[in-house]
């Protein structure tokens, strides 16, 4: 039973990463910069909202789940709980995530293990969103002066949210801590390619490092959580 | 009766920038009008009248914007989307309606004006959009609401379209009707859900027909009489079908389906009419049909505000991006070079 007890600790925090940062993304929605991007984000979105229905039915119910549990219950990065602020913001958030979750992925796809399958079919789609990402943090940070600095802001106000993704996760069934360093790589290539500096400041998060998957989130999560949730709770028992 | 080939060789200019002669011209004229009645497609590099050109600007650019801003009244339900299967089939259908503004933005292009341009016209309010997204989507049964009525109607009057003699347009038109038509079952499947639901939802979803009804009956445009540019499209068979028989095809239609759903629309002198074989329904207002369109409608301020915002606050991603293809033209122009010198080696 721990092994499964485990793997619903798994499922649930890359689900609820998954959930979340296709919310964020959602938000976009008739307010992005140009008609391709209106297309673009909502693509990632989608994709993101599928792996997420599919890892929270590993660990319940998926609707129970996204709309009834508390903040304090939700096992996201918070990375990917931070608003969207502009839009070098989104694209460094997707930049940092991405890479990460496709490192993760390509690991699960051939470790055999509870998240092989949907790993597969996941890494696909994540390769194409951290493409998206690369390729607008070229083109932003080696764009014009002003998104060259817009750029470099973004990615140095959500680094300090990027340690957490390599803290040991139960359950997952492979070490997070060995992403680190392929990861500090790939991120440091696309910056350097886009005449960005790779941001030096610690990457613990606010409180200490892990504290997403721990239950501990930032204030804006709340706000977050209100608006997705309150219509399903408002009709409790309801179908739709 | 000429072949198809033989209009295009008569209708397609080739005289090298040379302005026309009168005689070339009727020619061209008689051409584009063998041309039309003979149901054949006028096609980008075809000659055509100046007036037939700026019909179709002006057609194609306002049902773009339609869907550009169409995306702001159901945007506004993502975030709430009351459960995860619910939220992916919506951010997929505004996905599909902005997918719908590039198609139809392209098609545009096809005759000479291009997107910024058309933007440009709709934000300071020189192009039109469709009015019934004036109209505020207050509760979650309204993207219901929308997907049945909104959609339907769209449909209606989008699938003679797709036989328009424009082909770009009736090309474009094909793509969008199959996804149109997906939106307008998922909505009837979402109003099903809720007037089956719990009294509460059958509420919602009756109180969202009630306000969606009458203005999507007025998304047919002003009867017959009264429309402006009917006559003229009808001859160049850009339209099919007159306003008032697509609205008639509109309500025969929905009457049965709102019996399936368990609703009731709102019109007392809706009923069957045996002798036209039609249902009859009551008088549409057309002074608050005229107020929208002039302006004054819920949400013409908010919808334009927010456009414009969004476009103006992401100026400085699209300037980003030109000047970072400005600074890289030259490497994928010698990437290109090489490739053919490469290719010619071989």
């Amino acid at each position: 039973m721990t092994t499964t007890a485990h793997t619903d600790t798994a499922a649930l925090a890359l689900g609820d990463d998954a959930l979340v940062l296709s919310h964020r993304l959602g938000e976009w929605m008739g307010h992005a910069p140009v008609l391709e991007e209106e297309v673009a984000l909502a693509n990632i979105a989608l994709d993101l909202l599928g792996q997420a229905r599919i890892l929270l039915s590993m660990a319940g119910d998926e609707d129970d789940l996204a709309y009834l549990r508390e903040e304090r219950a939700f096992r996201n990065l918070q990375l990917v709980e931070q608003p969207n602020g502009d839009f070098a913001h989104t694209i460094a958030r997707q930049l940092y995530f991405s890479t990460y979750q496709h490192l993760l992925y390509d690991r699960l796809a051939t470790g055999g293990g509870p998240f092989a399958g949907l790993a597969a079919k996941a890494v696909k789609e994540v390769a194409y969103h951290r493409d998206h990402a690369e390729q607008w943090t070229l083109r932003l940070g080696d764009g014009t002066d002003l998104s060259h600095e817009r750029m470099r802001r973004a990615c140095e106000a959500l680094w300090r949210f990027t340690g957490e993704m390599f803290q040991p996760l139960e359950g997952v069934g492979t070490d997070l801590t060995g992403l680190e360093t392929p990861w500090l790589e790939s991120v440091g290539a696309v910056l350097g390619r886009a005449g960005l500096e790779t941001p030096e400041g610690p990457r613990t998060g606010a409180w200490r490092a892990g504290a997403g998957r721990q239950g501990l989130h930032t204030e804006p999560f709340g706000r977050m959580l209100a608006e997705m949730q309150h219509l399903h709770r408002s009709h409790p028992g309801a179908s739709w | 009766m000429a072949t198809a080939a033989a209009h295009r060789t008569a209708r397609t200019p080739g005289y090298g920038g040379r302005e026309a002669t009168a005689g070339e011209q009727d020619a061209y004229q008689r051409a584009f009008d063998a041309a039309v009645a003979a149901d054949e497609r006028i096609e980008p590099r075809d000659w055509m009248p100046e007036a037939y050109r700026a019909t179709l600007v002006r057609q194609i650019a306002q049902h773009a914007h339609s869907e550009i801003i169409g995306m702001q009244p159901e945007a506004n339900w993502i975030t709430r989307a009351p459960s995860l299967r619910r939220k992916a089939i919506l951010m997929a259908k505004v996905q599909d309606e902005a997918g719908h503004g590039l198609y139809l933005y392209s098609a545009a292009e096809t005759l000479g004006t291009g997107r910024e341009e058309l933007l440009d016209k709709l934000h300071t309010g020189r192009q039109k959009y469709s009015s019934i997204f004036n109209y505020p989507t207050l509760t979650w049964a309204d993207v219901g609401a929308i997907g049945w009525l909104v959609d339907g109607a769209a449909i209606t009057n989008q699938v003679p379209l797709c036989r328009c003699s424009y082909g770009p347009y009736a090309r474009a038109m094909v793509r969008v009707c199959k996804e149109e038509s997906f939106h307008q079952r998922q909505g009837y499947e979402l109003l099903l859900a809720l007037s089956r639901g719990t009294p509460e939802q059958h509420a919602m979803a009756q109180d969202a027909v009630d306000r969606w009804w009458w203005p999507s009956l007025m998304m047919f445009g002003p009867p017959d009489d009264e429309s402006a540019h009917s006559a003229q499209s009808m001859a160049w068979k850009i339209k099919r079908h007159s306003n008032d028989e697509l609205r008639q095809r509109f309500v025969d239609i929905c009457v049965p389906q709102a019996q399936s759903l368990g609703l009731t629309l709102p019109d007392p002198d809706l009923k069957w009419n045996e002798e036209r074989g039609h249902h009859d329904f009551g008088p549409i207002d057309w002074t608050e049909f005229k107020e929208v369109l002039k302006g004054n409608g819920p949400c013409n301020e908010q919808r334009i505000t927010q456009r414009t915002r969004a476009h103006e606050a992401g100026a400085w991603v699209r300037e980003a991006a030109a000047a970072h293809a400005a600074k890289h033209s030259g490497d994928s122009h010698e990437n290109r070079e090489s490739r053919e010198t490469g290719a010619k080696q071989a």
